[in-house]
């Protein structure tokens, strides 16, 4: 895949990623994991600025961004909506990111309405990173899931992976299985009856021809995959039911047996009390390994809609 | 009575000049007539049938409207909720034209997006809705982009 073809890119949604170029993405990163772990510092982005834009707050996505941008000697200005003055507020997107094309070399944004980031990207002749667009997107999250699971096992197809917890809301869980319906996977949701994923969405991953099953027991014994979601106590009206649901989908030391041995566990994070602290130094958490992969994908990510060879 | 039994049976068959819809999906004219804009105030003779017995649909509905003709986007959105519907334009009580509806791959700032967070929505934004046909039957539309899949639009 040339150079060419990755320069002045939008990354806006998974949807738009061909297997091949996730394929891609996932090698540039182990590239740069390579590169960030060698003592040599990196100087690819050296000159260059990102604009991080956050209509709303996301520390973390926000620190990711920053760390990979500065990691590669580049330099970041941008504003966060809690600092933001009404101007930054009243204004269109297509205002800023326009505005802003003229300071930068690359954008990331993150904004609460659906297909803010598309309709910058189209404003705009930089490249634009979307950073989350309310429940709709946020590629480079499902990138660096899909990044964690292939640097694991070094291979995606033929692994069982099971999603936990909110299904229905979750965007991370729709994005990666979105992502995963061009590899041959088996998947098992499981969640309680009222957070099932999607129909049209266990439709579309039956019509690819990947094994689907959906249960509300936590059944992970085949899993060589378990990715974890927080359940929000706003999805239940009642709140007893809420806290009942909530303990029947906690990943802690009774499950530990029920394990593949070289199972890992996965979460976008932050959690709250779906994965008890007990897990965490157990050879199966991959969850702080997952966040920190962040950086590397980001970084190739920069480069690649840069322009920037390495 | 004969006599005004016939009378009936031509108002409903034939206009002098305008358009008839025709092979309309059952239970959808009252849509159609929002989308010619066809209201109280509306003066010129519109004729209304729905499900009738059709050989093709089994039921369908047929809009006649009188002095009236229809642009791309009228067209293009009776395509989205009646996407089997035939139109006929008519001028000095014969068919001038006849055209058969066809959904196009892109409906560009003819419907309005229904998730209340997508950014087409929002105030001030200058952005048109895009919506991409992903099925034609039953009509499934994706919004370019809050990539909400929509079945049902009015
Ligand atoms: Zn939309």
């Amino acid at each position: 895949m040339s150079l060419k073809h990755w320069n002045k890119k939008h990354i806006i949604s998974i949807r738009d990623f061909s297997r091949d170029e996730i394929d891609f993405v996932l090698k540039k990163s182990a590239l740069m994991e390579d590169k960030l772990s060698s003592s040599k510092p990196v100087k690819l982005m050296k000159g260059r600025i990102l604009a991080n834009l956050f209509f709303e707050p996301s520390t973390r996505t926000r620190m990711s961004f920053e760390t990979a941008m500065k990691r590669l000697g580049g330099k970041t200005v941008g504003f966060s909506v809690a600092e933001t003055t009404s101007e930054a507020k009243g204004e269109t997107i297509t205002d800023t990111v326009r505005v802003v094309e003229g300071y930068a070399d690359v954008i990331v944004l993150r904004h609460p309405a659906e297909g803010a980031a598309r309709v910058a990207s189209e404003n705009i002749k930089i490249p634009l990173i979307n950073g989350g667009d309310g429940a709709n997107q946020h590629p480079t999250q499902t990138l660096l899931d899909l990044y964690t699971i292939q640097k694991e096992y070094k291979k995606i197809d033929g692994l069982s992976i099971a999603m936990v917890g909110d299904l229905k809301y979750g965007r991370t869980v729709h994005s990666l299985a979105n992502a995963l319906e061009s590899y041959n996977v088996k998947l098992t949701f499981i969640s309680p009856r009222e957070l099932k994923m999607p129909k049209r969405m266990v439709n579309r991953l039956r019509d690819k021809n990947i094994e689907v099953k959906e249960t509300t027991k936590l059944n992970i014994g085949n899993a060589d995959v378990i990715y974890a979601t927080r359940i929000q106590r706003e999805r239940f009206p009642d709140l007893q039911e809420f806290e009942r649901v909530k303990e029947a989908y906690v990943l802690d030391e009774i499950i530990l047996n029920k394990l593949k041995d070289d199972a890992i566990i996965m979460h976008p994070l932050p959690r709250v009390s779906e994965i008890s602290p007990e897990i965490d130094e157990t050879r199966h958490a991959r969850y702080f390994q997952q966040s920190r992969n962040g950086v590397p994908v980001r970084m190739a990510l920069l480069c690649l809609v840069c322009g920037v060879d390495f | 009575m004969d006599d005004k039994k016939q009378e009936r049976k031509l108002k409903i068959r034939n206009i002098k000049n305008g358009i008839s819809i025709d092979h309309i999906t059952a239970g959808k004219a009252p849509e159609v007539l929002k989308i010619l804009g066809i209201d109280r105030g509306f003066t010129d003779s519109v004729t209304l049938a729905m499900n009738v017995k059709s050989s093709k649909m089994r039921k369908k509905d047929i809009v006649k409207v009188e002095n009236k003709d229809l642009d791309v986007n009228e067209i293009n959105k009776i395509s989205v909720i009646a996407p089997q519907a035939t139109i006929n334009w008519i001028h000095d009580y014969q068919v001038v034209k006849k055209e058969k509806v066809k959904l196009p791959d892109e409906l560009i700032g003819i419907v309005k997006c229904p998730n209340p967070s997508c950014i087409t929505n929002k105030e001030r934004e200058p952005v048109k809705s895009i919506f991409l046909v992903k099925n034609t039957n039953p009509v499934v539309l994706v919004c370019k982009y809050c990539e909400r899949e929509t079945e049902s639009l009015y």
